[in-house]
């Protein structure tokens, strides 16, 4: 095991260093953050002085090398455009965002959990079709439009739910919360669903499918043939086998939904990283975008690695697999 | 710990016992830079911001210098100017405006690290007379130090010295400061709380040295970036008031009872830019530059119906110009507001005479970030020139990704707005954009169109200090711009305030900055 957990290791740290490149390197054809810091009055040699301050001078290599020591002791720079500390602003953002995330995530389990039970046990009913129907739209409607939509019926018309916003929000220590006030909780419902439409599409697919596979078991039959109430059957038996497979795709897709509430929170201004970053292109924030994207990537690297490291705890024969290189096969 | 609570209690009770607190929802484009004036050259940030501090004069609702913490100033010399400044004016934390003040918030605003450094140019040093004098050396003789002195705000030197914020921030060093995050000024407002990106509270400032013109308590500022929903949040009421409202919503803002518009014409004006280098830089034309030639440029002008473009790509609410600066501007003149009329035959004909009767190709750099509804102007004026015989080729990028290549000169025509802010005066564009690359002058000619006439009218322009003669001077380099035809001016761009009706009245000048100390609530 102990090699197993360093080899898994050092994969990552080889991941997070590609990923620190390629934000790098990208970075390089993005644009010049000089000409957007300086106003229309600023002189040439204010210009190449700013420059030099930057670092902008300097080589490639220079630059990234350095980019790299910094970031491997937590120090992102200072924001080009607001002169804050980069890793101080990002965690300022990261409850804003985790919240909706978490959110998000219940709502995916708390609706796809159910609708796929619904609709694997009666299949061939109008209502399963429907869904199944429907869920393909949801897959397929950009979240940008659908934020708009329900701004335009929750917000303008009914006025039931704010636009915009997280609400007022409690400071416990370093970490900021809307939940715990009502004003809070009503701004997390839109950018919530909103976000979550695509999961519980995912979801729902996957119980379905796992569960129309475990209810053509034998043991669902032997069940069956006990007499058990079909209560029993289908949440006790058949549900309960669908569900790791089912935890494990939530788990991997909290990378994803943080990755991608970058729409949502554009759409409804949510303070998160997400805004933090759209703004940060605007004004070619390079540290800020860099530091996101290492952020970003870290978070999915932790938890497949942690993902991978469960399997191999519960499955020995993945471990010598990854050992051998036979892991690569699959 | 306890005494705050109690503290706040009060507060809360007393604000509820008087009248109820008049709070105006702000709901803008995007976010400010930080608390620190100093921080980031943007006229947003500083606009905001001018809330909370003040400099030694200012603009007024019409865009006129007027005292603010400075009553009076002299000059002494043509390079000395003395300013005789406010007495029993007060800082947010109670104290009190001095020279001293003055004389550190100018070192530390022209410190070679500031990034505003540029917008106080001429300065060399200043010096304490009394408690309430200060004088300001300039490098030569300048025109402008008080257009200058407008957006440099003043802040408290013990509060700096308190917080080690005497020196700017520095994001070369990683030096980060206090004032990013905090603020004491003088202005009609105070910072009450901040939220990045989500909500910045300010308050009266009820010791505020100058009799308010507005009734507003509370003002909460939000920046709402998508304008979308920006205007779900006006519609719906979760906002008062917004200073940039979408053009292609304005009809539909109009229509709800709730809100009205404000529409009128920033000051910044939009034209073309030609390469006038020794050659282009994607062309079917190689050798030579066909914009070089006169009739050239006078056939792309002609060729642009602006009433068309006036009407569809900007939705009737431009206002077209033949003018590089609008007639708020010192340097503006009427008779250069005249425009070469639409002439499509004409082009053609110019054209064949400077030898391109089957027209040419060139590439047209614009930005899709940038100038009001920029794409569409631009799309529609390649159709215009096409339909003249000429073939361009659209170059559409966010300005992050067209600016570096503006900069190197790779381009063969660009779009281009000049707004002349924070100066307000058409120096600015003059020494910025017309003047020839040389020294500090003509950072952003970056296609050569230089004329030493021009230069030289500049120059002269840069250092007299009797208003009308320098009006004339910069009148007359205008002048032969227009006549070289060296750009192509289309319009000033349009800009659309919205509001509830909870706000009964403000000012909207052409500068596009929100003065909520001039505005007045139901």
């Amino acid at each position: 095991m102990p090699a197993f957990l360093f080899k898994r290791l050092l994969n990552a740290a080889g991941v997070m260093l590609a990923v620190a490149f390629l934000a790098f390197l990208i970075f390089r054809f993005v644009g010049d953050p000089v000409e957007l810091m300086l106003n229309e009055q600023a002189s040439q040699q204010q210009r190449d002085e700013l420059r030099v301050r930057l670092g902008l001078d300097k080589g490639f290599v220079l630059q990234y090398a350095t980019f790299v020591g910094n970031a491997v002791r937590g120090d992102f720079g200072i924001s080009y455009r607001n002169q804050q500390d980069v890793f101080t602003l990002i965690s300022e953002r990261f409850p804003a965002t985790f919240e909706l995330v978490l959110v998000a995530t219940f709502l995916s389990l708390a609706v796809g959990v159910p609708l796929g039970v619904y609709t694997a046990i009666r299949r061939d009913s109008f209502v399963a079709k429907s869904l199944q129907f429907v869920s393909v739209l949801g897959v397929s409607l950009p979240s940008f439009a659908l934020g708009i939509l329900f701004i335009l019926i929750f917000s303008v018309t009914l006025q039931w739910l704010p636009a915009f916003g997280r609400g007022e929000v409690v400071q416990i220590g370093w970490w900021s919360t809307g939940l715990l006030t009502a004003s809070g909780r009503k701004a997390l419902i839109l950018p919530g669903i909103t976000l979550s439409l695509f999961q519980i599409t995912l979801v729902m697919r996957l119980v379905r499918a796992e569960m129309l596979e475990t209810m053509r078991t034998d043991f669902i039959r032997f069940a069956r043939a006990r007499g058990l109430p079909s209560r029993a059957v289908h949440f006790g038996h058949a549900l309960r086998n669908c569900l790791m497979p089912v935890i494990t795709v939530t788990g991997l897709q909290i990378g994803n939904l943080i990755a991608f509430a970058l729409v949502t929170e554009t759409v409804f201004q949510w303070p998160g990283m997400g805004m933090l970053f759209v703004q940060a292109v605007t004004f070619v924030d390079i540290p800020v975008m860099a530091a996101y994207l290492i952020v970003v990537s870290f978070i999915f690297v932790t938890l497949n690695t942690l993902v991978d490291l469960t399997y191999a705890w519960v499955d020995p024969r993945l471990r010598e697999d990854a050992l051998t290189g036979g892991a690569n096969a699959r | 710990m306890k005494k705050a609570w109690l503290l706040a209690a009060v507060a809360a009770f007393a604000l509820t016992g008087a009248t109820e607190a008049k709070t105006l929802k702000w709901g803008a484009a995007r976010e400010i830079a930080s608390l620190d004036p100093y921080s980031y050259g943007e006229t947003f940030t500083l606009a905001v911001l001018n809330h909370v501090y003040e400099g030694l004069v200012r603009y007024t609702g019409d865009l006129k210098i007027e005292p603010a913490l400075a009553e009076s100033w002299e000059t002494v010399s043509p390079t000395v100017w003395r300013f005789k400044l406010r007495q029993g004016v007060k800082f947010h934390n109670g104290n009190p405006f001095t020279a001293d003040d003055v004389i550190a918030s100018l070192a530390r605003v022209t410190h070679e690290t500031s990034p505003l450094k540029g917008n106080l140019p001429a300065y060399k040093s200043s010096k304490k007379i009394d408690d309430h004098t200060v004088e300001i050396e300039v490098n030569g003789p300048y025109p402008l130090l008080l257009n200058d002195l407008t957006n440099i705000f003043i802040f408290d030197k013990e509060w700096m010295e308190a917080n080690n914020s005497l020196l700017p921030t520095d994001s070369g060093k990683g030096v980060k400061g206090y004032a990013t995050d905090n603020a004491n000024g003088t202005g009609p407002f105070k910072v009450e709380s901040r939220r990045a990106d989500a909500k910045t509270v300010f308050v009266k400032n009820p010791g505020w040295w100058d009799k308010p013109k507005h009734n507003i308590d509370v003002i909460e500022f939000s920046p709402i970036t998508s304008s979308s929903t920006r205007v779900a949040a006006l519609l719906s009421g979760e906002i008062d008031y917004t200073n940039v409202a979408p053009l292609q919503d304005l009809p539909r803002l109009a229509a709800s009872p709730d809100v009205k518009v404000m529409q009128t014409n920033e000051l910044r004006s939009v034209f073309f830019a030609l390469n006038l280098g020794d050659k282009l830089i994607e062309s079917d034309v190689t050798g030579k530059n066909p914009f070089k030639d006169i009739r050239v440029r006078e056939a792309l002008y002609r060729a642009i119906d602006i009433d068309a473009v006036h009407k569809r790509a900007m939705r009737g609410l431009s206002r077209n110009t033949g003018a590089l600066v609008a007639p708020a501007i010192p340097g503006y003149e009427p008779s250069q507001d005249e425009r070469l009329p639409f002439d499509l035959n004409g082009a053609k004909k110019l054209l064949a005479d400077a030898g391109y009767p089957n027209g040419f190709s060139f590439q047209i750099n614009c930005q899709s970030d940038s100038l009001v509804n920029e794409e569409e102007f631009c799309q529609a004026v390649a159709a215009m020139w096409a339909r003249a015989g000429l073939k361009p080729n659209l170059s559409m990028a966010p300005r992050s990704q067209q600016t570096p290549k503006r900069v190197k000169g790779e381009f063969d025509v660009i779009s281009f707005g000049w707004a002349n802010e924070p100066m307000i005066d058409a120096y600015s564009i003059l020494v910025q954009v017309l003047h020839s690359k040389s020294g500090t002058s003509g950072v952003f000619n970056w296609g050569n169109w230089g004329d030493p006439r021009i230069d030289a009218l500049i120059d002269k322009a840069g250092v007299e200090l009797d208003t009308p003669k320098r009006v004339a001077l910069m009148r007359e380099a205008l002048k032969i711009a227009k006549q070289e035809q060296l750009f192509i001016p289309l319009h000033q761009q349009p800009m659309a305030w919205a509001m509830r009706n909870t706000v009964a009245s403000t000012v909207q000048a052409s500068d596009n900055k929100p003065r909520l100390w001039l505005t007045v609530m139901k």
